[in-house]
Parts: C-alpha cells; sequence; structure tokens
C-alpha cells in the first residue's frame, strides 16, 4: 500500500516538474491526433479535440488543488472556531448552533453545494463558496464535541482558576488540545472534497471549459468510451488513487495517534 | 442516541422547515434580482414583469413565505417556466424511478453485503476472506463518476451483456443499480465482518455454545440480532450517499429520475424545478433517518429505557 502511495506521489511531482520547467499549454491541439492512443510524445494519448490528456490531467490537478486548498481553510477556520465557541461557552447559543448544524446535516451529500452552485454563477469562486457552504459543518461538530470533553479536564479548569481570560484558555489549552482529531477528520474531509468538486464538474457545475477539471474530463470521457475507453480510463484513475492515498493518510495518523471516536 | 421520540419528531420538524428556507427562500436572499437569474439579463421589461406576478415575487416577503407552504402542504410546486406544465406531475415520474432505482440498490447491497460479510467472518483468515476484505476495499473508494463508465465498459461494450443506458429495456436497471450499490455493499461488507468477529469473541457466544446451542442457532439468535443495529444505523447514514449518488449515477445513465431532471433543469435554468427536486430529495433523507431512528429502538429492546 505504501508503494503505491508513494507512486501517486511521485507521478504527480514529475508532473509539477513538467509544468514548472517546461510550462505547457494544455489547451493546445492537435486535430491530426484527436483521440489518439497513448505513445510517446503524448503519454496518455490525446482528448476529442486533439489535447494531451496528461498535461490536462496535471492542470485539472493544480485547479482542483488551488479549489479544495481554499474550501478547506475557509470552511476549517470557520468551522472550528463556531464549535469551540459553541461548546466553550455553551447556553442557548451552543444551542442555537446545534440546531443550525442539524439543519445543514439535512442535505445529504454535496446536494447542498448543487443548489448553491446551481444559482450562484460558474466560476472558482463561486465553487469555492458552494463547497465552503456544507463544508465547515463537520468541522463544527467534531470540534465542538472535542471542546466539551476537553473542558472539564483538571488543566483547563486550574487555567480557569488562575485567572486566565477565556480568549487566552481557548488559544493556548483548548485548540493544542483538540488538533490531532481536527487533522484526521479534515484529511478525510479533504478526501470528499475531491470526489465533491470532479462530481460538480461532471454535471456541468464547476469550472467551464475549456479550463481542465477532472470531473469535466471524466463527463467528456464517458461520451467516448467506446472508441476511447483508455481516456475514462486515465481521468478515473487518477481521482481514484488520489482519494485512495488521501484516505490512507487519514487512516495513518488515526492509527499512529490512536484516536477513539468521540463523536457518538 | 440518547434522544427521545418527542426531541427526535421536533428535529425533524426543524429541519424540514429548514430545508423548505434554503431551497425557497435561496432565491430571494442571494443578492440580485431573482427574475433576472431566471431569465437573463437580456430578456424585456414586460416579460420580467409578467412572470414576477406568475410567481407571486411581487407581493410581501410574509405574504410569500405563506403562500409557498400553503402550496407545498397541497403537493402543489408551481409550474414550469420553460413549458408552463405542472411540476407535480414530472417529480411524481422522477420520484418513482428514483426510488425504484434506490431500493433496488438498497436490496443489492444488503442481501449480498451481510451474506459476504458473515461470509468473510466466519471463514476468517482464509482465501475468502482476503478476496471479500480486499475487493471491497477497493469498492470503497472508488467513485461512482468512475465505477460507472468502468461497468459500462466491462458488461456492456466488451461482454455485450446489458444495455449501456436509458430504460428500454427490463435489464437497463442492472447498470445503474449496481454502481450505485457497491460502495454500500462494501461498507456492509466490511462493518458486518468486523462486528461479527467482536460477537463471536464475547461472553454471551460463549455462553451460548457451553449450553449446548447449535452453531446456526447462535449465529442466527445470537450474533445476527446484535449485528443488526449496527446495521440498521450504517444503512440509514448511507441512504443520504445513495440519493446524492443517484444524480451522478442518473444523468451517466440517462435514468429518468430526480437526479436528472435536477440536473436538467439546472442546465436549463428552470428554477421551479430544481427547487422542488431539492426540497423532495432532502425531505426524502430526513424521512429515512427518522425511519431508521424509529426502526433502532424497535430492534434493540435496549434504547426503550432512554
Amino acid at each position: 500500500m505504501k508503494k503505491l502511495v508513494l507512486f501517486v506521489i511521485f507521478f504527480w511531482s514529475i508532473g509539477m516538474i513538467i509544468k514548472l520547467f517546461f510550462g505547457f499549454d494544455s489547451n493546445q491541439m492537435e486535430f491530426s491526433e484527436i483521440l489518439i492512443k497513448p505513445n510517446f510524445t503524448s503519454w496518455l494519448g490525446r482528448d476529442d479535440y486533439g489535447r494531451d490528456i496528461f498535461y490536462r490531467l496535471i492542470d485539472g490537478f493544480l485547479n482542483s488543488f488551488e479549489i479544495i486548498f481554499s474550501v478547506t481553510v475557509i470552511s476549517s477556520l470557520f468551522g472550528i472556531s463556531i464549535g469551540i465557541i459553541s461548546g466553550y461557552f455553551g447556553g442557548k447559543l451552543d444551542q442555537f448552533i446545534r440546531y443550525i448544524t442539524t439543519l445543514f446535516m439535512a442535505f445529504p451529500g454535496i446536494l447542498l453545494a448543487i443548489a448553491f452552485a446551481a444559482i450562484l454563477d460558474p466560476g472558482k469562486f463561486n465553487l469555492i463558496l458552494a463547497l465552503s457552504i456544507g463544508g465547515w459543518v463537520g468541522y463544527a461538530r467534531l470540534s465542538r464535541a472535542q471542546t466539551i470533553l476537553i473542558k472539564n479536564l483538571d488543566f483547563v479548569k486550574a487555567s480557569v482558576s488562575m485567572g486566565n481570560s477565556d480568549i487566552k484558555i481557548i488559544i493556548n489549552h483548548i485548540f493544542p488540545s483538540i488538533r490531532i482529531p481536527l487533522i484526521v477528520e479534515g484529511t478525510y474531509a479533504i478526501a470528499g472534497l475531491i470526489i465533491a468538486e470532479a462530481s460538480l464538474s461532471f454535471i456541468g457545475l464547476g469550472l467551464q471549459a475549456p479550463m481542465a477539471s477532472w470531473g469535466g474530463m471524466m463527463r467528456d470521457s464517458v461520451r467516448f468510451l467506446l472508441v476511447s475507453p483508455h481516456y475514462a480510463i486515465f481521468v478515473g484513475l487518477s481521482i481514484m488513487s488520489l482519494v485512495y492515498c488521501i484516505n490512507f493518510l487519514g487512516d495513518y495518523f488515526n492509527q499512529k495517534w490512536d484516536i477513539k471516536n468521540n463523536e457518538e | 442516541m440518547k434522544n427521545s421520540f418527542s426531541t427526535i419528531f421536533l428535529s425533524s420538524f426543524l429541519q424540514v422547515l429548514g430545508i423548505f428556507i434554503v431551497t425557497f427562500m435561496i432565491l430571494h436572499l442571494l443578492p440580485g434580482d431573482p427574475i433576472q437569474v431566471m431569465l437573463g439579463e437580456s430578456a424585456s421589461l414586460s416579460d420580467q414583469s409578467e412572470l414576477r406576478v406568475e410567481l407571486g415575487l411581487d407581493q410581501p416577503i410574509y405574504r410569500q413565505i405563506f403562500n409557498s407552504i400553503s402550496q407545498i402542504i397541497h403537493g402543489n410546486f408551481g409550474q414550469s417556466i420553460l413549458t408552463g406544465a405542472p411540476i407535480k406531475e414530472q417529480i411524481l415520474f422522477a420520484m418513482k424511478n428514483t426510488y425504484i432505482l434506490a431500493l433496488t440498490s438498497l436490496f443489492i447491497a444488503i442481501i449480498f453485503g451481510v451474506t459476504g460479510g458473515v461470509a468473510a467472518a466466519k471463514y476468517k483468515d482464509t482465501l475468502l476472506d482476503k478476496i471479500i476484505i480486499s475487493s471491497s476495499l477497493f469498492f470503497i473508494s472508488i467513485p461512482h463518476f468512475f465505477l460507472g463508465p468502468l461497468l459500462m465498459l466491462f458488461l456492456s461494450i466488451w461482454l455485450g451483456w446489458l444495455p449501456i443506458s436509458g430504460m428500454e429495456s427490463s435489464f437497463s436497471i442492472v447498470l445503474p443499480a449496481l454502481t450505485l450499490s457497491l460502495g454500500m455493499l462494501a461498507i456492509i461488507i466490511k462493518m458486518t465482518r468486523n462486528c461479527m468477529i467482536e460477537i463471536m469473541n464475547s461472553d454471551s457466544v460463549r455462553t451460548a455454545r457451553s449450553k449446548g446451542l447449535s452453531e446456526w442457532s447462535i449465529t442466527i439468535h445470537h450474533i445476527f440480532r446484535l449485528v443488526l443495529i449496527p446495521l440498521i444505523t450504517i444503512i440509514g447514514m448511507q441512504f443520504g450517499s445513495l440519493l446524492s449518488g443517484a444524480v451522478i449515477t442518473e444523468t451517466l445513465f440517462s435514468w429518468n429520475g430526480l437526479g436528472m431532471l435536477l440536473v436538467n433543469s439546472i442546465q436549463m435554468r428552470d428554477y421551479p424545478i430544481t427547487q422542488a427536486c431539492i426540497f423532495v430529495i432532502a425531505i426524502s433523507y430526513v424521512v429515512v433517518n427518522l425511519f431508521t431512528e424509529v426502526l433502532y429502538r424497535i430492534v434493540d429492546p435496549r434504547m426503550k429505557d432512554s
């Protein structure tokens, strides 16, 4: 399993190096080589416009990376702050936040993102917004549950009795103690986001053509399944192997830090 | 888990209210004019005002909320902007197809998942166990939009056994149902196996065995009953992914369900249909969750006390 992970990392590093040093254009078309099979000049073949599939996969990876990085930063910052505040202070505010998170949980999977992406104009910024709207809930629920566990421990009580301010306690004691489960949750969330982003592009709500996106490539490739199955297989394998590696990383963190599932 | 029935019903009711607000009020809450969003900026002013009156958007907001609630209670979702046809019939037709697909997938996943999980646990550490576990790992990590094309490629294009898409023949359901169910099947296998192994080594099973009960009777009465509880939870949780996965799978296989209706309506900018689809999918999810919670208490008598 570790070999597979290393291979995937190696593969995308080579892609990055090619992008950095040779600076290709993934939209360059070769009309004489439409849907050509893999060969030495175009390693993974070419798509229905004669564009190099490998180059488009790299650009798609970079676009996804940008979106998923932004969504993770936005939703984790927002979710964790909300969760800690809710768990630490409790009371009416906590009840209100719990109601809001339950409400968001009523939408299965990517449905909320679909709803927002459908109404907003397509584009990178709105895609990030649509994915973040549902993304913060997981972080908020986990950090709330963890904060409630931590805040009753002796070292936090000691800090309170020493007269430290709430902000100081949250930054110095609460956050460092709940950091590790959040990292594990975040890793799994990123794997889910890759699929969510690709799914949105797949149904035409993600990045618009001619920008390269894995979901968009997947949708295009299905139309040519009969003539060039390699197109769909390469795009699918790229997404799947990356998701698999990130899930593997999540399992690794989980075992390494031996986290018990506290969020019941 | 420790909630009483009344809290569960109350929270489901609040969720329904929340879903209503998100789906039907979202157009009004967003900045900009919803009419312009629907018709595009080039639409003439008379068209715009006509649609505004038709959708009741010229009335004050509390009036609009009241109107939409009373309409939805009567099952009236309004009319399509493009064709003018009532949405209710389209939604009912699509709902029927989606439920057929979802229930078939659920059925496949439960039957094969539980059998596979029990087999893997009974023959733990044999070749059979290893094959079942490693193939289920593969199906857990494969996304719907890749599994679908792969199945099309193997079963329709190369082997020619099944129709590639559409709904014409009665075998058309096999590919989309497999696509939807395999991921869930893998999760059920993994969970059933781990749970079985844990319970097989527990004191209650050892006692049952020492009483001289037959292996079969132990498996059914002592092990399987306990496996049923986490199984119901996981099926309830996975039903959500089944519904959102249906959006992708139906688009892929041209299956005329809610998911395809949703995607088509988004592409046509027919927002009343989009709203109705999202509403119906989210409500089904809440209803299934409610049903799971209730079933949970029936199967596990320990829950009744709390």
